[in-house]
C-alpha cells in the first residue's frame, strides 16, 4: 500500500509539469494577450504596463519565471483583480465552491446509490421506470436551465429562498446551488449504481446467501452492495474534483463568489496567472482523487491487488 | 470661461438662498424616510482595482465615486459643482487653472486631503512605474511634462503641476484648454492619499490599509458576489449623507440581475439592468421603475479604411446609407436607443452638429443612393459585393448583424457574411486590422465632443479602421487649444461622417436602469455619474 502511495507521488510530478506546460504555452498561444483593450493604449503606455507584468520578455523566460515563483506557492498577480493576488483570490473562491461541492456530493451519493439500489431491487417496476425516468431528466436537463427555474421557483414565485448571494455559506443560499449542481450527478450515480446492482444480483454468491435463507436487507447491504459500488466509485473519484472545483454557471447565475467563474472569466480575459491557478488546482486534485479511488478499491474488493 | 461663470453664478445664487451649494441627499418636504437606510445596487462586473489612477472600466468608476472624491462633481444635468474643490480661476488664455480645495475634506484615517494628494496623484497617473492604462488622460489636456514623463525621459516630479499651498492646487498645460475642468470629475484624476501608498506601496489598496476620502469606505469585497460600503464618518459632508449601507452585487449577466430585482434583493440595476424582451412588459407593468437615460455612447460599424475596397468613400457610404436605423432601434433593440447618423451623440454638452445630408433622407431615398453609389464604385449584379461582418460573440451584437446583412442583401444586394469571435480575439483582429467591417462601440470618458472625434484621428490608438483625414486632424488639434472648439467640432464631425463616412454610426447608447419607486434621489446623467450620496429610501 504504502508502495502504491508512493509511486503515485512520484507520478503526479511529471504529470503536473507536462499539464503546466502544455497550458502555459496554449495559453500564450492564443490571440490577444492580457493588455489588449478597446481602449486601443499609446505604445509608450503599452509597453509601461507590459514592463510591469514582464510580458515584454520572451515566452520560455516568462515560463521559466513563472515555474519558479509556483515553486515558492507564489501564483503570481491578477490582471483582472488587481487589488488581489492570485493566492488571495484562490483563497477566497475555493472553499466557496468546495463547500457547494461537498455538500452537493453528499446529496449526490445519498440519493443517487439509494436511488439505483431501489430501482435495481424492483427491476421494470414502475418504480424502476420512474426513477430512471428522473435520471435521465436529470442528465438531459442541464443546470442552467434548472438554476433559473429554481430561482423562479424558489425565489420569486414562493419567495422562500434568496435569489443568489453567498453570506458565508448561511444554507438559505446553499440550497438553490446544491440542487443546481447536485442533480445531474444524482441522474448519473443512479444510472450507475441500478446498472452495477442488477449485475451483481444475479451473481452466484447471491445466489448462494438467498438460498441459505439469509434475510434480504442483509444480502443488499452487507454483500451486494460492497461490489456493486466499485464502478460507481470510479465515477465518483473525478466527479468529486468535478464537483467541488465549481462551475461556472452556479456561481453566474448564484453569485456565490466561487471559483468556476474565475477560472472562466480568467479565461476571457486572458488572465494567466488565473487560468493556471485553477488548472493546477483542478489538476493536482484529479490526481490526488484518482490515486485515493486506487486505494478504496483495494481496500472494498480484495480481488484487486497493486 | 461660460462654465466657470456659471459656476459662481450658481454658487452665488446658493449663497443667496441660503442653502449649502453642494452635493447631498435633498430629501424633499414631507417625504418619509425609511427606518434602515441601506441599498443594494447592481454593480456590472468587478472593477479591476480601487486604485484610481489605475482604473479603467465603468464599474470601478462606479464604486470610485463612493469611494473617493475628486476636484468637481456632477449633478443630474451633467453641471459641475463644486467637490474637493470648491472653486476655481483660469488664466486669460486657459493654460494655468487655480482650484481652491476645502479645508475641512478628510481620508478616512483622519488625515487632511490636500494640494498635495492631488498633486501626487496627478504625478502618479503619468509615471511609468504606475503603468496606469488611463495615463494619456493627463497627456490629452496637455499637461506640462506628461507625454515626456510617461515615455521615461523625465521624472514624473517634472509634471505640470503643483500645490502653492496645502489647499491651492495648480495645473499648468501646454496648450490653451477650455474642457480642463470638466475631466477632474473622471476617477482618474482623484486625489491620492500620498502618506498611506508611500507607506504601502502596491499594497496600498489592500483591505487594511487603503483609506478612502468619499461618503463610504470599503466594508467587504468577496468577489464576484458582492461588495459593502459603509458611511466614512470623516467625509466633509457626511451630516447631509443619509443612505448609512451600499452593496453593490457584480453581476454581469442582465438576466440574472433582473432576477435578483424581481425578487427584491436589488433596489437599483446596472446601466444595462433590462432584459431587452421584457421592456415593453415593464413599460406596461411599472412603468415607473424603468429610467432611460441616453448615454455617452454610439455603436457604429468600423471600415477597415487600409482594405479595398472600402478604401473606396462610395462603398462606405454605400453601406452606412442602406442600415435601415429606425428598423435597428424599434424592433432589433427596441429598450428606447436613438439612431444615430453622426459618430458624436448630440446630446453632448456644447456640440451643435451640422446635421449629415442622409439623416435627412427617407430610408427609400438612402437605398436609391447607395445602389447609385455602389454601382458608381463597380459593384453590382454581376459583380456583387462581399465581405466577413465580425463582431465579438454575443447574442445582441449578433442580432444586429443579422438585421444589418439583411438589409445589405435586401436593399443593395450585398453579402455580408457573420463572423463572430470572442472578445479578446476580436480585438487583436480589430487592432491588426485583419478584418473588413466591424462592431464597435465607444463610451465617452467625459461630457465635450473631443472624447469622441479624438479616437479617430490618424494617430489615436483606437482608430482600428484606420481613418485618415488631415483636415480632420487639423480640426481637432486646433480645437484643443481653442476657447470655443464647438465650430471646429461641428466641421470635424461633418468631414467624417456627410464627407467620409469614417465609419457608419448606428444608434446611441441608453442607460437603461430599473430603479424601486422607493428610491429617492437617483438622478442619471448622459455619462451615468451617479453618487449614492445623493440618495435616499423613503419609507415603503
Amino acid at each position: 500500500m504504502l508502495s502504491l502511495i508512493l509511486k503515485r507521488i512520484l507520478e503526479a510530478i511529471p504529470t503536473l509539469l507536462v499539464l503546466i506546460t502544455v497550458s502555459f504555452f496554449l495559453m500564450h498561444f492564443a490571440p490577444g494577450s492580457p493588455l489588449t483593450s478597446e481602449r486601443g493604449l499609446p505604445p509608450e503606455i503599452m509597453a509601461n504596463i507590459a514592463a510591469k507584468y514582464h510580458l515584454d520578455e520572451p515566452v520560455t523566460s516568462q515560463y521559466l519565471r513563472y515555474l519558479w515563483n509556483i515553486l515558492q506557492g507564489d501564483l503570481g498577480a491578477s490582471f483582472v483583480h488587481k487589488d488581489f493576488t492570485i493566492n488571495d483570490l484562490v483563497a477566497q473562491s475555493f472553499p466557496v465552491s468546495a463547500e457547494i461541492g461537498v455538500w452537493s456530493f453528499i446529496v449526490a451519493v445519498v440519493i443517487g446509490v439509494g436511488c439505483g439500489i431501489f430501482a435495481a431491487l424492483r427491476q421494470n417496476s414502475w418504480i424502476d421506470y420512474s426513477v430512471m425516468a428522473f435520471a435521465n431528466l436529470g442528465i438531459v436537463l442541464p443546470n442552467f436551465v434548472l438554476a433559473p427555474l429554481c430561482i423562479l421557483f424558489f425565489s420569486i414565485y414562493l419567495q422562500w429562498l434568496p435569489s443568489g448571494g453567498w453570506n458565508d455559506g448561511a444554507w438559505p443560499y446553499l440550497v438553490m446551488p446544491v440542487i443546481a449542481m447536485s442533480t445531474s450527478y444524482i441522474a448519473q450515480i443512479a444510472r450507475i449504481t441500478r446498472g452495477s446492482m442488477i449485475e451483481t444480483m444475479h451473481s452466484n454468491f447471491i445466489r448462494t446467501a438467498r438460498a441459505k435463507g439469509l434475510p434480504g436487507y442483509k444480502i443488499v447491504l452487507q454483500h451486494a452492495l460492497r461490489p456493486a459500488i466499485v464502478p460507481v466509485l470510479s465515477y465518483l473519484g473525478p466527479a468529486f474534483v468535478g464537483i467541488i472545483t465549481g462551475s461556472v454557471i452556479v456561481d453566474v447565475y448564484f453569485s456565490t463568489g466561487g471559483i468556476g467563474q474565475h477560472f472562466v472569466n480568467g479565461a476571457i480575459n486572458r488572465d494567466y496567472p488565473m487560468v493556471m491557478a485553477v488548472t493546477i488546482l483542478i489538476g493536482s486534485l484529479t490526481i490526488l482523487f484518482n490515486a485515493i479511488v486506487d486505494i478504496l478499491y483495494a481496500l472494498i474488493d480484495p480481488k484487486i491487488r497493486y | 470661461m461660460k462654465l466657470k461663470q456659471s459656476l459662481i453664478a450658481s454658487a452665488v445664487l446658493a449663497a443667496a438662498l441660503g442653502a449649502s451649494y453642494v452635493q447631498a441627499a435633498k430629501v424633499p418636504e414631507g417625504v418619509k424616510l425609511a427606518a434602515v437606510q441601506e441599498i443594494v445596487k447592481g454593480g456590472e462586473s468587478e472593477p479591476a482595482t480601487l486604485d484610481q489612477q489605475k482604473l479603467q472600466g465603468t464599474p470601478g468608476s462606479l464604486r470610485g465615486r463612493d469611494l473617493f472624491e475628486g476636484l468637481f462633481n456632477e449633478d443630474g444635468d451633467g453641471n459641475l459643482i463644486p467637490g474637493v474643490a470648491t472653486s476655481y480661476d483660469a488664466n486669460e488664455d486657459n493654460t494655468v487653472y487655480t482650484f481652491h480645495l476645502r479645508d475641512d475634506a478628510k481620508w478616512s484615517n483622519g488625515d487632511s486631503v490636500t494640494a498635495h494628494d492631488f498633486v501626487f496623484a496627478f504625478q502618479r497617473l503619468v509615471d511609468p512605474k504606475t503603468a496606469a492604462d488611463y495615463a494619456w488622460f493627463a497627456e490629452l489636456p496637455g499637461m506640462i511634462n506628461a507625454t515626456d514623463i510617461i515615455n521615461g525621459k523625465k521624472p514624473a516630479t517634472e509634471l505640470g503641476v503643483e500645490a502653492a499651498d496645502d489647499y491651492t492646487f495648480v495645473v499648468r498645460l501646454e496648450k490653451p484648454n477650455a474642457y480642463f475642468p470638466k475631466m477632474t470629475i473622471h476617477n482618474t484624476l482623484f486625489p491620492a492619499p500620498k502618506k498611506v501608498i508611500e507607506k504601502w506601496g502596491d499594497d496600498w489598496t489592500k483591505q487594511d490599509h487603503i483609506v478612502f476620502n468619499g461618503a463610504y469606505v470599503l466594508d467587504k469585497w468577496n468577489v464576484n458576489e458582492k461588495m459593502v460600503l459603509v458611511r466614512n464618518p470623516m467625509y466633509w459632508n457626511d451630516k447631509e449623507t443619509v443612505i448609512n449601507k451600499v452593496t453593490y452585487l457584480p453581476i454581469p449577466d442582465v438576466s440574472v440581475e433582473f432576477k435578483r430585482y424581481q425578487a427584491g434583493e436589488m433596489d437599483l440595476t446596472s446601466y444595462t439592468g433590462i432584459p431587452t424582451n421584457r421592456y415593453k412588459q415593464l413599460m406596461k407593468d411599472t412603468p415607473d421603475e424603468v429610467h432611460i437615460t441616453p448615454q455617452l455612447g454610439t455603436y457604429y460599424y468600423l471600415f477597415n479604411t487600409t482594405k479595398a475596397p472600402f478604401d473606396d468613400v462610395r462603398v462606405r457610404k454605400a453601406l452606412s446609407y442602406a442600415i435601415d436605423r429606425d428598423i435597428i432601434v424599434k424592433y432589433v433593440k427596441g429598450t428606447g436607443e436613438l439612431p444615430a447618423y453622426g459618430f458624436t451623440p448630440d446630446i453632448v454638452n456644447g456640440f451643435n452638429p451640422i446635421k449629415p445630408d442622409y439623416a435627412t433622407w427617407t430610408q427609400a431615398e438612402r437605398n436609391e443612393k447607395a445602389k447609385e453609389l455602389l454601382a458608381e464604385a463597380g459593384f453590382g449584379p454581376s459583380n456583387p459585393l462581399k465581405f466577413p461582418l465580425l463582431y465579438n460573440t454575443n447574442d445582441q451584437h449578433k442580432k444586429v448583424a443579422v438585421a444589418i446583412a439583411s438589409m445589405w442583401k435586401k436593399n443593395i444586394g450585398v453579402t455580408a457574411t457573420l463572423e463572430n469571435q470572442e472578445w479578446k480575439t476580436y480585438l487583436d483582429t480589430r487592432n491588426t486590422q485583419n478584418f473588413s467591417v466591424a462592431r464597435a462601440g465607444w463610451i465617452g470618458d467625459y461630457n465635450e465632443a473631443s472624447t469622441f472625434l479624438q479616437i479617430l484621428t490618424t494617430t489615436a490608438g483606437s482608430n482600428d479602421g484606420k481613418y485618415s483625414n488631415a483636415e480632420y486632424d487639423r480640426l481637432m488639434n486646433e480645437a484643443s487649444s481653442m476657447q470655443d472648439p464647438s465650430v471646429n467640432y461641428a466641421k470635424a464631425e461633418d468631414i467624417l461622417i456627410n464627407q467620409d463616412m469614417g465609419i457608419a454610426p448606428i444608434y446611441t447608447y441608453i442607460t437603461k436602469r430599473l430603479v424601486k419607486p422607493y428610491v429617492g434621489g437617483y438622478m442619471p446623467n448622459p455619462e451615468d455619474n451617479t453618487y449614492t450620496r445623493d440618495q435616499y429610501i423613503i419609507a415603503h
